[in-house]
Order: C-alpha cells, then sequence, then structure tokens
C-alpha cells in the first residue's frame, strides 16, 4: 500500500511500485481530468501539479510522490463551482475535442501561481511540452489571460483542494 | 393509431398531394425505415434515407429528445444541433437532449464525414422539428376544437388564444409522430430565429474542463477490464512463435487472446495490461518482408503504379489560344490524423449479444463489418458512439472497436477496454494517401488564363468499413479477411479528385484523375481528402500564373471567378486582411491568398496570411492569418469560427512540417518525435475569421473547407517572401533553406 495525497485527501493505493501516476489516477482514484497520450512524455495531456509544479504523470513512477500534494484538475472545482482557470476555457469555448485541454490547465494554472501576470511569450513558452492537434491554440491562449486576469480580481473565491494554490 | 391526419393545404400541394401516414403498429425503432413513397419528392437532408420524424425527435411525459445518427467528434453541432431543434420546435434550448449516434436508438446516417453533417442531420432535425410542431398544433386544434390558425407555440407549449397552455408531452400519445417526413416544411423565418445565429456556448465543454466523464477512454462500467493489442511490427508480418506460458503468470493477467496474428493481453488493472503486453510483444517472434516503396521518391513511386485513367472535365473554347505557358508538379507525402488521444473502445458480450462502445464515426458501417468479423447476426451486435479524442477522419477508431469486440468475446459477460499505445496509433492508423499533382497552363495575350491541364494521382480516401477486411484484427485472424478492392469515390464529392475541377472559369480545361489501387501503405479519409493537396496545388499554380501575368494575386482570381458567393468571400478576407495590390511586405516577410469552394459544392473559405521566413535556417512562422468563410445559414457562430480556426492552425501544421517516414519494412514515424507537429512556439499571433451569414440558405458545413486554403495561402506567403516556390509538402526549414541557397 501507497499512501497518495491527492486534491487534498489521503488515498492508500493498492498498486505496483512502478505504476506510472497517470495510471494511479485514472485507474485506483478513478479520476478523468488527466488524459493517457503517449505515454512518453511527449504531448503533456497527462500533466497534473505536484508540490506546485506542472508534472507529466504518464511518466512519473507512483513510488516516488509518496509525502507530496498531487493536484489535478477536479481538485481545482467543479462545473457548479468551477475555478478560474476552468471559468476561463468556458467562456473563451477554448476546445475542440478537448482531450488535450486538462492538461494544458493544469501547466497553466502552474504557472498562475508562480507569475500572476505572464506575457503572452511567457505563456507560449510555458505550454511548449503540450500538443494540441484541433488547432485550438488561440483559444487556449485566451483563455490563460483570461484566467490569469480572473485569478487577479478573485482572489476571494474559495480555495481549491490541495497544493494547488 | 392515433396519428392524426395533417390537412394542411398548402403542404399537401407541395408535396404532390402524398400525405404519407404510417400505420405501423408496432416497434417505433427509428432504423426500421421505409423508402418514402416513390412518387413522391424526398424530404431534405437525411429525412431522404430515414424518413420517420420519430427517427429524429421524440417526444413524452419526460420531455423532449433530439436524435442524431451523426457522431459528434469535437466539431460541437451537437450543441448546433440542439439550437436548430430549439428554433424550431419553440422549446427552451436548456430543456432539449441531444442523443448521437447509436444503432439501437438513432437514424442509420453512414458516416459522420465529409462536413456534411450540418447538410444531412442539421436539415433533417430542422425539417423534423418543423413538421412536429405541425402536428402538434394540428393535435392541439383537434382537442379545442380551434382553427389551427388560432393557436401558437411557445416554450415548449401550444397556446390557445386564451392562453391555456397545451404542453407538448400531454399532447403526444402512441405513435404521433411515427409518420413519414413531408417533402416540404414550413421552416421558421430566419428573422424569428432566437438561438440559431447565436454564439451558445457548447453543451459538453464543461465536463471536458472539469474532470468530468467526457470520453470512451474514460468509462467504467463494473468489473471492466483492460485489454492491450500486440501489433505486428510492420505490415503483412507474420507470428512465428509466441510463448504466452510466462505472461499469462504476470499480476492480474486475466487472459491472452491470440488468433493468428492477432494477439492480445487482458489484465485486471491498466497498467498490468501495459506490462503484459510489453512481456508479450518481447515473447512474439515475427517474420517480416520488405514491403514499402522508396520514401523520398513518392513522386515516382505513385506515377509508375498502375492507373485506372479518367478525364473527369473537359472544356474547350478553339477560339481562346495561349501564348505563356508553365508546368509544375506538386506532391504531398503520406500524413498521419495524429489524434492526441489513442484509439479506444470498450466491448461486452452479454447472452450472444456484443455492445460496443466506440469513438467510429459511422456505428451502422462498423457494426456491419464487426458483425461479419464475429460471423454474428448484424442485429446482435450494438455500436454506441462515445466521444474519443478529435480524429480529423478514419483513424484507428473502428480498429480499436473490432479488438475490443474480438477480445471481449473471449471473456463473455466482462467489459473490455481497449486502448492503442502512441506508437500503435502513429504506425497503424490509415495515414493520408500520398499525392502527386501536374499542372500546365498558358495564359493569353491580356494576361488571363486561356488553358489548363490538371492530373492528379491517387489511391482512394476511404477504406473506411462496412467490411470486415477493413479492420486490422480482421485481417491479423487466422482465418483473415481479405482487406476490400478499393474504389475511386464517386464525384462530385469525390476522393483523390476531390476539388481537382477547377471553380475558376477557363475557356479550355482539362483535369485527368490517375486513380491508383495499390496501396502500399495502409490508408483512408483524412479530413479534406483529396481536396487539400488539389487546391494546394490549384491556388499555388494559381499565383505562379498571377506572378507569370505580373498580376496581383486576389485581382488575378476575382477576374477568373464568377461565382458571386465565391467572389464575396475572396473581397472579404482580402479587405480583412488589408490587402493591398500595391502592397510591400517588410523584409523577409510574404503575403499569401488562397480561396476554394470545399468540393465545389459546400462551404466558401478564403485565407490570406502572413509569413516570415528567417533566411539564416530558413523556417517559416505564420505571423497572421485573416479568414473569410460562407457556410451557408449560419447556426453557432463561434462553433463555425472555432472550426475554421482548427483547421488554419492544423492545415499549417500539416504543411510546414509533416510527413510520415518508413523504411523498406517499417514505419519508423511512431510517436511525436519522431513525428513532429506544430508546438505553441509557432502559433501565429493571430488568426481572424470572419463570417458571411446567408440567412435561410442551406447549410454548408465548414469543418473540412479551410484545409486547402489555408496550405497554399502559407505555400504562395513563402513564395512571396522568399522569392521561391515551393512544391513538395510539407514545406519545412530545410526545404526552404535548400531553395533560399540554390
Amino acid at each position: 500500500m501507497t499512501t497518495l495525497k491527492v486534491n487534498g485527501r489521503e488515498h492508500q493505493v493498492d498498486a505496483e511500485a512502478d505504476t506510472p501516476l497517470l495510471h494511479v489516477l485514472r485507474d485506483d482514484l478513478k479520476l478523468n481530468a488527466a488524459k493517457y497520450g503517449c505515454g512518453l512524455g511527449q504531448c503533456g495531456s497527462c500533466t497534473v501539479i505536484v508540490d506546485g509544479k506542472a508534472v507529466l504523470s504518464c511518466v512519473v513512477p507512483m513510488v516516488l510522490l509518496e509525502g507530496k500534494q498531487v493536484t489535478t484538475l477536479e481538485g481545482l472545482g467543479t462545473i457548479a463551482e468551477p475555478a478560474p482557470i476552468q471559468r476561463a476555457f468556458m467562456e473563451e469555448q477554448a476546445a475542440q475535442c478537448g482531450y488535450c485541454i486538462p492538461g494544458m490547465m493544469m501547466r497553466a494554472q502552474a504557472l498562475l501561481q508562480k507569475n500572476s501576470k505572464p506575457t503572452d511569450e511567457q505563456i507560449r513558452a510555458e505550454l511548449e511540452p503540450h500538443l494540441c492537434r484541433c488547432g485550438t491554440h488561440m483559444r487556449i491562449l485566451r483563455a490563460v489571460h483570461r484566467a490569469a486576469r480572473l485569478m487577479d480580481t478573485a482572489d476571494a473565491l474559495p480555495a481549491a483542494n490541495g497544493s494547488a494554490r | 393509431m392515433n396519428a392524426p391526419l395533417i390537412l394542411d393545404r398548402r403542404r399537401m400541394l407541395a408535396g404532390g398531394g402524398a400525405l404519407i401516414v404510417s400505420f405501423s403498429l408496432g416497434s417505433a425503432l427509428a432504423q426500421q425505415q421505409d423508402a418514402p413513397a416513390a412518387s413522391a419528392p424526398s424530404p431534405p437532408g437525411s429525412l431522404k434515407t430515414s424518413p420517420y420524424l420519430d427517427a429524429w425527435i421524440r417526444i413524452d411525459a419526460n420531455g423532449v429528445e433530439v436524435f442524431t445518427g451523426k457522431a459528434e467528434l469535437g466539431q460541437g453541432f451537437k450543441t448546433a444541433f440542439q439550437q436548430i431543434a430549439a428554433d424550431e420546435l419553440d422549446i427552451a434550448f436548456e430543456s432539449l437532449k441531444v442523443t448521437t449516434a447509436d444503432t439501437r436508438l438513432t437514424a442509420n446516417e453512414g458516416y459522420t464525414a465529409g462536413s456534411n453533417s450540418m447538410k444531412d442531420s442539421g436539415t433533417a432535425i430542422q425539417n423534423a422539428a418543423a413538421q412536429v410542431r405541425a402536428l402538434l398544433i394540428a393535435e392541439a386544434a383537434r382537442r379545442l376544437d380551434q382553427p389551427e390558425a388560432n393557436l401558437r407555440t411557445e416554450n415548449g407549449a401550444v397556446i390557445a388564444p386564451d392562453g391555456k397552455r397545451l404542453p407538448y408531452g400531454e399532447l403526444v400519445a402512441g405513435e404521433m409522430l411515427h409518420v413519414q417526413a413531408q417533402p416540404t416544411s414550413k421552416l421558421k423565418d430566419p428573422a424569428t430565429f432566437k438561438v440559431i445565429g447565436r454564439p451558445v456556448p457548447r453543451v459538453d465543454i464543461p465536463a471536458k474542463v472539469t474532470g468530468g466523464e467526457a470520453y470512451v477512454q474514460d468509462m467504467r462500467l463494473p468489473g471492466m477490464l483492460h485489454a492491450r493489442v500486440v501489433r505486428p511490427p510492420s505490415y503483412g508480418a507474420q507470428l512465428t512463435e509466441c510463448d504466452t506460458a510466462a505472461v499469462e503468470k504476470l499480476p492480474g493477467v486475466v487472459k491472452v487472446v491470440r488468433d493468428g496474428n492477432f494477439l492480445a493481453v487482458v489484465a485486471e488493472k491498466e497498467f498490468q495490461s501495459i506490462k503484459a503486453m510489453n512481456a508479450l510483444a518481447a515473447a512474439a517472434k515475427w517474420k517480416e518482408t520488405a514491403s514499402l516503396p522508396k520514401q523520398d521518391d513518392l513522386l515516382n513511386v505513385l506515377t509508375s503504379l498502375p492507373s485506372q485513367d479518367t478525364t473527369i472535365f473537359e472544356r474547350s473554347n478553339p477560339a481562346v489560344t495561349g501564348q505563356k505557358t508553365i508546368e509544375a508538379t506538386y506532391t504531398r507525402p503520406y500524413q498521419a490524423h495524429g489524434s492526441i488521444g489513442p484509439s479506444c473502445a470498450v466491448a461486452q458480450l452479454i447472452d450472444g449479444a456484443m455492445t460496443v462502445w466506440t469513438h467510429t464515426q459511422g456505428v451502422f458501417p462498423d457494426r456491419q463489418g464487426i458483425a461479419e468479423m464475429l460471423r454474428m447476426p448484424p442485429a446482435r451486435v450494438r455500436l454506441i458512439h462515445v466521444e474519443g479524442s478529435g480524429c480529423y477522419g478514419h483513424n484507428g477508431a473502428d480498429d480499436a472497436a473490432a479488438d475490443a469486440a474480438v477480445i471481449a468475446r473471449a471473456l463473455p459477460g466482462r467489459p473490455v477496454r481497449v486502448h492503442w499505445t502512441r506508437e500503435q496509433e502513429h504506425a497503424w492508423e490509415p495515414f493520408g494517401p500520398a499525392m502527386v499533382t501536374k499542372l500546365k497552363a498558358s495564359l493569353d495575350g491580356n494576361g488571363r488564363i486561356a488553358d489548363w491541364n490538371f492530373d492528379v494521382w491517387s489511391n482512394t480516401h476511404s477504406m473506411r468499413p462496412g467490411g470486415a477486411g477493413s479492420m486490422l484484427a480482421a485481417q491479423h485472424m487466422a482465418q483473415p479477411f481479405a482487406v476490400p478492392a478499393p474504389r475511386p469515390l464517386p464525384l462530385p464529392e469525390g476522393g483523390g479528385d476531390r476539388n481537382a475541377i477547377p471553380f475558376y472559369n477557363f475557356p479550355n480545361a482539362r483535369v485527368v484523375h490517375h486513380f491508383i489501387s495499390a496501396m502500399p501503405l495502409r490508408i483512408s479519409a483524412m479530413r479534406a481528402l483529396g481536396a487539400y493537396h488539389n487546391v494546394f496545388s490549384i491556388e499555388s499554380f494559381i499565383d505562379e500564373l498571377a506572378i507569370l501575368a505580373g498580376a496581383d494575386p486576389v485581382e488575378f482570381r476575382l477576374k477568373h471567378l464568377d461565382d458571386q458567393r465565391g467572389r464575396d468571400v475572396i473581397e472579404k478576407a482580402a479587405h480583412a486582411f488589408g490587402w493591398k495590390s500595391d502592397q510591400k511586405p517588410p523584409p523577409d516577410r510574404g503575403y499569401g491568398f488562397a480561396f476554394a469552394r470545399y468540393k465545389n459544392l459546400a462551404a466558401y473559405c478564403a485565407v490570406a496570411s502572413e509569413v516570415e521566413v528567417n533566411r539564416e535556417t530558413g523556417r517559416p512562422r505564420l505571423i497572421r492569418a485573416a479568414a473569410a468563410v460562407d457556410s451557408g445559414q449560419v447556426v453557432n457562430p463561434d462553433g463555425l469560427i472555432n472550426q475554421i480556426e482548427g483547421a488554419i492552425v492544423q492545415s499549417m501544421s500539416w504543411t510546414l512540417y509533416e510527413s510520415v517516414t518508413f523504411d523498406d519494412t517499417r514505419i519508423t514515424s511512431i510517436d511525436w518525435q519522431t513525428y513532429p507537429i506544430l508546438r505553441f512556439n509557432s502559433v501565429p499571433e493571430s488568426i481572424e475569421v470572419h463570417i458571411i451569414d446567408r440567412r435561410g440558405q442551406p447549410f454548408l458545413g465548414s469543418g473540412e473547407t479551410g484545409q486547402g486554403p489555408a496550405a497554399a495561402s502559407i505555400a504562395n506567403a513563402i513564395a512571396n517572401a522568399t522569392g521561391k516556390r515551393l512544391r513538395n509538402l510539407p514545406l519545412t526549414r530545410k526545404r526552404i533553406k535548400e531553395a533560399i541557397d540554390a
């Protein structure tokens, strides 16, 4: 048994030690947001936040995460009470198929936590590890800018679980 | 039988008096279709093939449900269909539910392809909704003993003059909506639309951005097992040896499934199935054959293969003769759909009935293929569409569905989820076919195009299922199903010859389609089919001719185009971009323009672009693009803009970076490192999309209209920036650098 802290809650996970975090999140904890895209750390769709940093969950074995705080998109907010980054992606309609979007959002969230007013160049540089095949990039960029504005004005919103904020 | 007769005289006249009411008392299953009476003109859109109104709209006490046989692939049409039904039915958008492709529940609309969803299904839903509304008014008139003219509809109810409301759910009884559609409908006046034409937020986005269950990849059925397939290392490889004993003892492994060259492993947990797949792959010994052509000589490979040649267009005016002639050859490599989420499916066999949840684009044809493969009657096989990652055509979706079905058959009762690996998706998806075009044209003394010759060499652009042999699992079984013989897709839509016929008006023109049946690589439909390369070729060559004529590329196009809607999008895009005939781009930058009407019969799209080229490295970068699109009546303007923005960005990635690579035996572009696509550092500064809304005009679709114009616009801008014309896709940094240095 490995103890994992995900979205502010402790979970006892019965999985082999080398299981990548992605499969623990999806298979053991039944979380949908982190996606399998390549299993090679090449596309970014599995991105989650670990201790404030964006991490490619498909290449990090679970055993390395004991004692760390893992945050997934589910930990930020809900449809009824979306976090600023989620509101921003809804308001910009920043998705086509949407498969890559949760990973993009988590890296953007990690960026905005340490830099609340990123430049366009900084956002582009930060999102470099992420692929989108539908070509939604323009909207993704707009959504991250919008999220920065929303977070700036909405620090009063209820805090999300875990270490994300 | 409670269906009332609708004695609407206007409609009776329009329909030639043919009022068809079904007296079926049996099952109201939507897919049990009868053809409409031969004497009657057929109703519009997919009502032609699925004429019963209740195939599209069902109403009961619980509410109103809309059905489509098309599959939501991330284009957003589910929201658009809901908008259409809301307006034509006079019901709140939020109160509607839309159900997509399901062989048990929805009409058979074939494939979700060709930008046809709005035209086929959107039109059917619009007309069905209008006719259902008329039936509801007629029923209310009967019950209230009032003339129909005194009644109106509002917010899901028929309203009497005294204000009495008869909710739709109370008006519908029995088989009232199980009637065949009339040829014409009393559609709403577009001026009265409340939600059509508005940027209604997509219904699927909230779940997608909050971790909701949104994709087939997210399905978790009780007792579900995880399977992985071990694919052969190359086309045609034969499994000679595979000791499965050690794999079967691995933790969590439930079963190894082997049938000829089909090899898979099933485990309780997903990562256990991945580890077992790796062990199984190591244990498997294959005999491979070197059968692939030379990747760097596709021009000769394609033009040397036997072809079936058809002159698909010929026009002659001997009075006009050319004076200056140029010719050019353009090529396109094999390109990958490259879905971000590899293909996935879930299947379950219960009591001899197979259910498959799949992101296929065609639940009905895919069911036919799977039933044939399993040697089961199609009625015992149900396919349910569940969204997957964007597919942009025929990717691994159908193959994954077949894989899941074969594996689930070996484990009756247990749901089995199959998820392909990245490498499998890249190596085994059917690619967009390589193509060659040869063009030759002349200018007359006035700088007009006098003659035009266009030859295109291509495979078919659809090897979609229908037969089992289209699917990998069936091809790899011990008793394999043969790959069906490829066929050219018929014009006017066409396949390799899609958009090969010029939309411009040339006095002399000849277009020849060289259809190649041999398929050295596995290929099928990829967004826009042949139109991507044909429009790239035509619109690049038009620029070459404009330069020869010393004419501005936009004016030169207008000079050869009669179609007013085409002229309008060209002028709109040029104006939005700030295009001027005497323009001079900044150093190392270039301006490009291109236009097409998709399939010569669907949406119009023009794209102007500005590209910067680094002369030291050759690296091109799209700086900005301005597009104009006419897709007929617009249902959701933001959805349309999203489609065109995406088309420009994706087409730019195809055009600048992408080609499938292979040696003489294996596909070697098997991940994102070996098949690089656009990343954020190459995303443009801005993309503007301007819509010309044609209210009340037919829906023209939009998913594929941008691919060709975007490619040619960028190619023309690179030529404008460098003075060098690149004709072989992709227009890579290396090729541009070589052209600059040449």
